[in-house]
């Protein structure tokens, strides 16, 4: 039996489908779609939010998706130890329904950003990541208009001192850089586990470049580590 | 029931038709087909369907020259889009839409839209939209207003094709001062539908029911097909009411509805409502199927209290589409409307009157017979001036570079050839996890793989509307070729391709004959290299104060390739390969007419633009595919704007190293050699070229050896080395630096 896995879809996720593929690609199998107004869905070993635009953003970024009648049941099960992988929109959620600390604000120079850009894994120990050398930067797009990580100085501390910071910014030598950071984010965060490390919430979108037709595959190891760590 | 409204007819004055953008001659040809005065809905009816904007009037006459057949196309011109053959049972559906007005008036909004209206052309024929591109032109950057139109418009691209989640891929951006008063925004959209599930706009079946889904209808874009139809004044601006607002996440809502809604039996006819609204969906459903209408337009789900037929007919509020069901099947489809939360009412009937009959609360407002309107529109034959093509210029009569490397770094720094990294990073061009890392933007096509396929579609949009100005017809060729190279360069075969006609008032001769000469151009061009037009727009009046656009006969390309490992990029692969121009003759070698070393070094515009020949562009584009997905090269870019050096400066920063040029003799005139913009020529690079250079011979086509891959700077004899460095910097730099700049 593979990995059995979920993408919740809000009205107005878009990378639902890509994130879907990528799980097929991993665990051998279609993650099971779940429509946010779903109040139950089956059993699964991996929940993910994908990216988007859930009910089109116009309030704050996942603000909305919090009521959804599928979300209660999400931060049950997450909160009962079921790993959870927000990307991006996901991500937003994940801290909306305080699943994972901090916000994601408006990008520092306001302006959409989509390119590839480099991070530092900076938790290997983890379900998520332990595929990935903490020495090695890998490359794999953003694409967002939100994703400009804040919190405050105590929970950065926190974060930081309890390894739940799961990704940072970094040059393509793999060094933390002010030219690096696509969005302005505190400490070039770019994503964040929660303390027991079985949510991951992360802005970029490892689900896009996991094809090397794609122009890379970086984003593979986040997907078949977890494989191997669930199975 | 009454019919008192209909008596209503005392309240048009000779100002109220001439408000409504009618001539007097097509008032009078409105009540030969009325068989009375019409009321005002009425007229305001007539004068949205005859406007230029849906009637083509103008330039249907010309527009009828065109290829439009092959045994590619499955659709051609007259539905929503073109739907051409990709194999493998799937369809490319397609079309090019300008919003130029708008867009001029509310950047944000009128780019928003113009990608709503456009991506709703292509599902409403049961394709998924899978790419985006577009075309846009701006006014001179030292224009106030330019900054402001540029960020808007980009901003609103991108917001509404981020949200909906298609990827936006290509594109192009220029400036000339001839948009200092009109900008242009032409939208692209690319979908992908099953070959045997096409859906068409033809109403049929009596009795069965009209339906309404989408958004509810506003008081937005009254009477905007008839702004897009005249000429800005000082006045135009007052018309931001006009403009319509998007609302691209009830968009993305529609295509999974309308895309679940397709995937059963329940669709007899669908067509969205976009110009003209509720009148010009309604009318063309019925015209082509021969039927006619009931609407108890009170149905029509509301924005606002107390809108009126009138409003309701010629609103072009967002994110709306009309279908025609089967019947039974009314049940099935609101159950799917309302799982997506968006409005579904059923608000007519069809008929067998050919009358357009519309109710307000059981009375009859208006009526109509449909053919007249829909068919019958007035067509012009417009006079247009004869032109003589201008002299070549011999490039003896211009100066030579004095310095190489200065002048390249000038023009890879200018407006026109610098990079447009700061406009597509504004727009998710990943989105959907199709886009091909060969084909992101910055290249020559974008290329986006076939959903779950091998396949992979190539699109591109492009146009030199110096080249338009200087001569029309060779213009419009050079547009066609121009595609038909940016996709051969990718490895694609070019199969069809779609227009959009941008130019100024045609009732001016001189005017009109641009319009002639560039359709005479891109239709013996398309003829030429086996490319249809499948599906096009045009947009006229982009005048202000009497002063027009350049003609701007854009050409949205569409190919396939078969197996997307085969596609290469414009970047350097590796060090040490060799570097070989492919195409062109001692004619087209040194074309400086026209191009922009004469513009942006000299300050000259001079000259006849390069010719086509499209017979040679044919054969080396093909030779070109065939060596690209024979796997004998590694990397491809085709010369246009700003000649050879630009093109092997461009593949230098994409792949990050540089080159050595080993030339066989110094070039008389090395401004000729390095900026000339002769037509059918590529730049590639091959591991091992022995090959290439045989198939070339064979094939009559010339290659030559130019150098090899590496380094850091480009070396072209014996100028000093060019260092990628200062390139990349003046390349890079130009637009954000601009655009953080204030006015």
């Amino acid at each position: 039996m593979g990995l059995r896995s979920a993408v919740i879809v809000f009205p107005g996720s878009n990378c639902d489908r890509d994130v879907a593929v990528a799980l097929e690609q991993s665990t051998g199998q279609a993650p099971a779609m779940v429509w946010h107004k779903e109040s139950d869905f089956p059993e699964v070993d991996l929940m993910v939010l994908p990216g988007g635009f859930s009910y089109g953003d116009y309030l704050r970024c996942g603000a909305m998706a919090v009521h959804s009648p599928v979300t209660r049941e999400v931060k049950r099960r997450a909160e009962a130890g079921v790993p959870t992988l927000g990307i991006c929109n996901g991500f937003q959620v994940l801290t909306e329904m305080g699943l994972l600390p901090g916000a994601l604000l408006r990008n520092a120079d306001l302006d959409f950003v989509c390119r590839d850009v480099h991070l530092r894994v900076e938790n290997t120990q983890t379900l998520f990541t332990h595929r990935y050398a903490s020495d090695q930067p890998i490359r794999i797009p953003v694409a967002h208009h939100d994703g400009n990580y804040y919190a405050d100085e105590t929970t950065l501390d926190a974060l930081a001192d309890n390894g739940q910071i799961a990704f940072r910014y970094v040059d393509e030598e793999g060094e933390v850089t002010s030219g690096a950071n696509p969005n302005g984010s505190l400490k070039n965060i770019a994503g964040v586990f929660n303390a027991s490390k079985t949510v991951l919430g992360l802005m970029p979108h490892p689900e896009r470049l996991s094809d090397p037709q794609l122009g890379g595959n970086d984003g593979r190891p986040l997907f078949d580590g977890l494989v191997e760590a669930l199975q | 029931m009454s019919q008192a409204a209909l008596a209503h007819t005392d309240e048009i004055t000779p100002e109220v038709v001439a408000e409504h953008g009618l001539s007097e001659e097509e008032y009078a040809l409105a009540k030969q087909i009325m068989g009375r005065a019409p009321n005002l809905l009425e007229l305001g009816i007539f004068s949205v369907m005859w406007s230029e904007h849906c009637s083509y009037k103008s330039s249907k006459k010309w527009l009828k020259t065109l290829p439009t057949d092959g045994p590619q196309v499955i659709q051609g011109p007259g539905e929503n889009a073109g739907v051409v053959d990709i194999g493998e049972g799937l369809a490319a559906v397609f079309k090019i839409e300008s919003h130029n007005h708008p867009s001029f008036i509310e950047p944000y909004q009128g780019a928003a839209t113009g990608v709503g209206g456009i991506l709703r052309d292509v599902f409403t024929m049961g394709a998924r939209p899978v790419m985006n591109l577009n075309a846009l032109r701006f006014g001179a950057p030292e224009h106030p207003k330019t900054r402001h139109l540029l960020a808007g418009v980009v901003a609103g691209i991108g917001g509404y094709g981020n949200c909906v989640g298609v990827p936006t891929v290509g594109g192009e951006v220029n400036f000339d001062p001839a948009y200092n008063g009109n900008i242009l925004v032409n939208a692209m959209t690319v979908g992908v539908a099953p070959a045997n599930r096409i859906f068409y706009s033809r109403a049929a079946g009596a009795g069965n029911p009209v339906v309404y889904v989408g958004s509810k209808t506003g008081r937005d874009g009254i009477h905007g097909a008839t702004m897009a139809s005249a000429e800005f004044d000082e006045a135009s601006e007052e018309k931001r009411p006009t403009v319509q607002v998007g609302d691209p996440f009830t968009e993305k809502l529609l295509i999974e509805a309308c895309l679940e809604l397709m995937a059963t039996d329940a669709i007899v006819a669908i067509q969205d409502m976009g110009a003209a609204g509720l009148t010009s969906s309604s009318f063309e459903m019925a015209s082509k199927g021969g039927m006619g209408v009931e609407l108890d337009l009170d149905r029509v789900p509301m924005r606002e209290e107390g809108m009126t037929p009138y409003e309701l007919m010629l609103s072009e509020s967002q994110e709306r589409m009309l279908m025609v069901l089967q019947p039974g099947r009314e049940e099935l489809a609101r159950s799917i409307f309302e799982k997506w939360d968006l409005d579904f009412a059923i608000i007519g009937r069809l008929t067998e009157s050919g009358r357009m009959v519309l109710r307000w609360h059981g009375e009859v407002v208006g009526d109509l017979p449909i053919d007249p309107l829909a068919e019958a529109s007035p067509e012009y034959d417009r006079p247009h001036s004869q032109r003589e093509a201008p002299a070549p210029l011999a490039a003896s009569d211009v100066p030579d570079v004095e310095d190489l490397g200065a002048t390249l770094v000038k023009l890879l720094g200018s407006p026109d050839l610098c990079s447009r990294r700061w406009v597509w990073e504004q727009y998710d061009h990943m989105v959907m996890a199709d886009t091909l890392g060969s084909g992101r933007p910055g290249g020559d096509a974008a290329l986006v793989r076939v959903h779950g396929t091998g396949r992979g579609i190539a699109a591109s949009t492009d146009c030199t509307p110096r080249y338009c100005l200087a001569d029309p017809v060779e213009g419009g060729k050079q547009a066609v070729a121009e595609g038909y190279r940016n996709l051969s360069a990718s490895g694609a075969t070019p199969l069809a391709v779609t227009n959009n006609l941008n130019f100024g008032n045609p009732e001016k001769p001189e005017i009109m004959a641009q319009l002639v000469g560039a359709v005479q151009g891109m239709g013996e061009a398309c003829r030429a290299l086996e490319t249809p037009v499948v599906s096009g727009n045009v947009s006229l009046y982009n005048e202000t104060d009497g002063r027009a656009i350049n003609p701007t006969p854009v050409i949205g390309s569409v190919g396939l390739i078969e197996d997307v490992a085969k596609a290469v990029g414009i970047a350097f692969a590796a060090e040490g390969e060799t570097l070989l121009l492919i195409g062109g003759d001692e004619a087209t070698e040194g074309h400086l007419g026209q191009s922009l070393y004469l513009r942006d070094i000299l300050g000259r515009a001079e000259g006849a633009p390069p010719a086509v020949d499209l017979a040679a562009e044919k054969r080396t584009g093909g030779f070109v595919r065939d060596q690209i997905t024979g796997g004998c090269i590694t990397a491809c870019h085709d010369i246009s704007d700003g000649g050879l050096i630009v093109a092997l400066a461009e593949m230098a920063l994409a792949g990050r190293m540089g080159c050595t040029l080993d030339l066989p003799a110094s070039p008389s005139h090395w401004a000729a050699w390095a900026f000339g913009e002769g037509q059918g020529r590529y730049l590639a690079t091959c591991a091992t070229p022995d090959g290439v250079i045989a198939a070339a011979s064979e094939a009559g086509i010339r290659c030559m050896l130019l150098g090899r891959t590496g380094g850091d700077s480009l070396k072209v004899a014996d100028w000093a080395p060019i260092s990628l460095s200062g390139l990349r910097a003046a390349h890079e730099g130009w637009m954000p630096r601009y655009m953080a700049a204030t006015a």
